[in-house]
């Protein structure tokens, strides 16, 4: 296994004991740590050179509090830095919009959107009181109906049953017709995985988001994915004017680098994190958290903290 | 999609007539890491390059090339079916999402054309319309599908469809699994569980364990890999989705520590996208992403 992140800084931190100020030289190790920490983590390679960088350049330089090494204060920024760059504060779903507000969910194939789309419409009927209805596009996947309509049923929440059609754009024009009938608050849309290089089905999303304008467009990732996620992440948000993220399956013991590769490129926020396959785990994400468990920095800024 | 008889673009045509420096070496790590390969297997693959003091950017392919290979070629393995197995019984397990019942989907369609009689057992009694799903490709391919509905006891329909499989003579089972992360401990017993349930059977049960990953996952992947192995004893991979930009680097590292047979690679969502592992054409992919793929854009 590796030395986590925190060993392997307590190394390069104890080499800058004693210096007033960060230099290009003294912070070369624990930045080229930082990097690596990064890349296990996740992270997108592009990214993580952008990220490296942002924090050299905020860090030469600045003079070094009496408190801290070098290295120490190099660890706080690079932590300050990360958080920023995930969004600071969590951010919540915007649907002050005329109802019904539509919620619209893409991203590839198994990143978790159909069980996402149950998990919203319970927390907006629990906790915000909205009445909700789902519906389902994805007329591809087999059974991928029945999944949202079984998910329904067991939540109570009422669920767009597609007439004749077997046209993606069609049902979710139908769905929003019968959400205005029904004087629904919300309506969740689930759409049908797909590979942000397949044209025609990138297209077809577009075309839903033209017939749904939706007040939300929510990218679905996993918290597994790896360095695609990048690519992934860029062709979404080329495709859709995106409005925020949902990192699915962060209750494993994936460090969840896609979070900030996803952050960074469509500098749209993480606004929730799936922990669980039933419908009630769903957490507001925490953008500190995030930043500590990428980078492994609850450890790391007790470093910072035992001065 | 990609597999290329050989290096013909990106790599050879950057390396042609440049010496060995240092950027070259940094645009290989670059290729590796963006394949998920790891920062470890590739410091590794990298020194070892650096240490063999390549003259050309063709050597440099070509030891790169070669050094990948010696890892991974060991590990193409078709799943072979003999005849003595009688049902050959397939368990079929995976994190969440992976492709674990689209590849059984185009499992079944490629031993039903091979012209052995086929029967899936609904397994996933967990997840909503997962039984509905794997019925759907039982009827897309002619298949028939054992099942007790949502909430039965996984163990139990494995165990019904492997004896309905021995009074009917079907040459071959395969079960579908709930999706579970490898570090839910009661999940994981509950695979152990149905190993025990098919061993009571046929002592010779499962005769395959595949373990679906995604070529999307990164890192994470060589944790589940070694995970699911600990628990249930792994004896085969498929690796889903790699008809994207994503490389599935991590099964390098999978191949270096675990050494598993790699069987099958996913290549799309239809019955016909199921593919042998090809461990030159999976190779010459990480090193040449190609035109079309975005894998090397900046951020
Ligand atoms: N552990 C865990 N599993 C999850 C989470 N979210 C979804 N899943 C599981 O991931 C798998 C895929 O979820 P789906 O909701 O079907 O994914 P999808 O994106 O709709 O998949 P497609 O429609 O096939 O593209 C299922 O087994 C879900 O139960 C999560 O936060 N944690
Ligand atoms: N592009 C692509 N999509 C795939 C491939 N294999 C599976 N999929 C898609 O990935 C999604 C998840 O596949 P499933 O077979 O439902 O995955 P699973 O592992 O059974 O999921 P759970 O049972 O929920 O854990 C579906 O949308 C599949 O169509 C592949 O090789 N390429
Ligand atoms: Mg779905
Ligand atoms: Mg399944």
């Amino acid at each position: 296994m590796f030395d986590n992140l925190t060993q392997r800084l307590t190394r390069t931190l104890d080499r800058l004991r004693g210096q007033g100020r960060l230099t290009e030289d003294n912070i070369r190790d624990t930045l080229r740590e930082v990097r690596m920490a990064l890349l296990e983590a996740d992270v997108a390679l592009p990214v993580v050179r952008a990220f490296i960088e942002r924090v050299r350049e905020r860090a030469l330089g600045q003079e070094v509090t009496r408190s801290l090494t070098p290295g120490q204060a190099l660890v706080k920024i690079v932590h300050d830095e990360l958080v920023a760059v995930m969004g600071g504060a969590a951010e919540g779903l915007r649907l002050a919009v005329e109802p019904p507000a539509v919620i619209l969910l893409a991203g590839l194939q198994g990143a978790g959107k159909t069980t996402t789309a149950a998990k919203l419409a319970r927390l907006l009927r629990e906790r915000e009181r909205r009445s909700v209805m789902l519906a389902s596009c994805d007329v591809y996947r087999p059974a991928a109906i029945d999944q949202l309509r079984t998910l329904a049923a067991e939540l109570g929440v009422p669920f767009h049953e597609p007439g004749g059609t077997r046209d993606a754009v069609a049902i979710a024009r139908e769905a929003l017709a019968e959400a205005r009938r029904r004087v629904a608050d919300v309506l969740v849309v689930d759409t049908a995985g797909r590979l942000h290089v397949d044209e025609a089905m990138m297209a077809e999303v577009q075309a839903l988001h033209a017939a749904l304008n939706p007040a939300e467009t929510l990218f679905v990732v996993d918290a597994m994915s790896g360095q695609d996620a990048a690519n992934a992440a860029r062709a979404f948000g080329a495709a859709l004017p995106l409005t925020g993220v949902i990192l699915t399956k962060a209750d494993g013991d994936a460090r969840g680098g896609a979070a900030l590769s996803v952050r960074h490129i469509t500098g749209r926020p993480v606004k929730f994190l799936g922990v669980g396959e039933r419908s009630d785990a769903l957490e507001p994400f925490d953008p500190a958290r995030m930043a500590s468990r990428i980078l492994g920095m609850g450890d790391v800024l007790s470093l910072v903290e035992e001065v | 999609a990609r597999t290329r008889g050989g290096l013909g673009g990106g790599l050879a045509a950057l390396l042609r007539g440049r010496g060995v420096d240092e950027e070259v070496l940094e645009e290989i790590e670059a290729r590796l890491l963006l394949a998920d390969v790891g920062v470890t297997a590739t410091t590794e693959l990298v020194d070892a390059l650096r240490r063999s003091r390549p003259r050309s950017g063709d050597e440099v392919v070509a030891v790169l090339r070669e050094r990948m290979l010696e890892i991974l070629a060991p590990c193409a393995r078709p799943l072979e079916i003999p005849d003595e197995a009688h049902p050959f019984t397939i368990l079929t397990v995976g994190v969440n999402g992976v492709g674990k019942t689209t590849t059984i989907g185009k499992l079944a369609r490629r031993l039903r054309d091979e012209g052995l009689g086929v029967l899936l057992a609904a397994g996933d009694t967990f997840r909503a319309a997962a039984v509905e799903q794997l019925q759907a490709w039982g009827e897309r391919n002619g298949v028939p599908v054992v099942a007790q509905g949502t909430g039965a006891d996984a163990a139990s329909v494995i165990h019904d469809a492997m004896t309905a499989a021995k009074a009917r003579g079907i040459d071959v089972v395969v079960a579908d699994t709930a999706g579970r992360l490898h570090t839910k401990h009661n999940l994981m017993e509950e695979l152990r569980k149905i190993r025990r349930v098919m061993a009571r059977l046929d002592p010779g049960a499962p005769h395959e364990v595949l373990l679906v990953l995604d070529a999307t996952t990164g890192q994470n992947a060589l944790a589940q890999a070694r995970r699911f192995h600990d628990a249930v004893g792994v004896t085969g991979i498929a690796l889903t989705k790699l008809d994207g930009t994503a490389r599935g680097g991590i099964v390098l590292a999978i191949a270096r520590e675990l050494a598993l047979p790699i069987r099958f690679i996913g290549i799309g969502e239809g019955a016909e996208d199921l593919r042998p592992f090809d461990a030159e054409a999976f190779v010459d992919a990480i090193l040449d992403p190609g035109g079309e793929g975005e894998a090397v854009a900046d951020g």
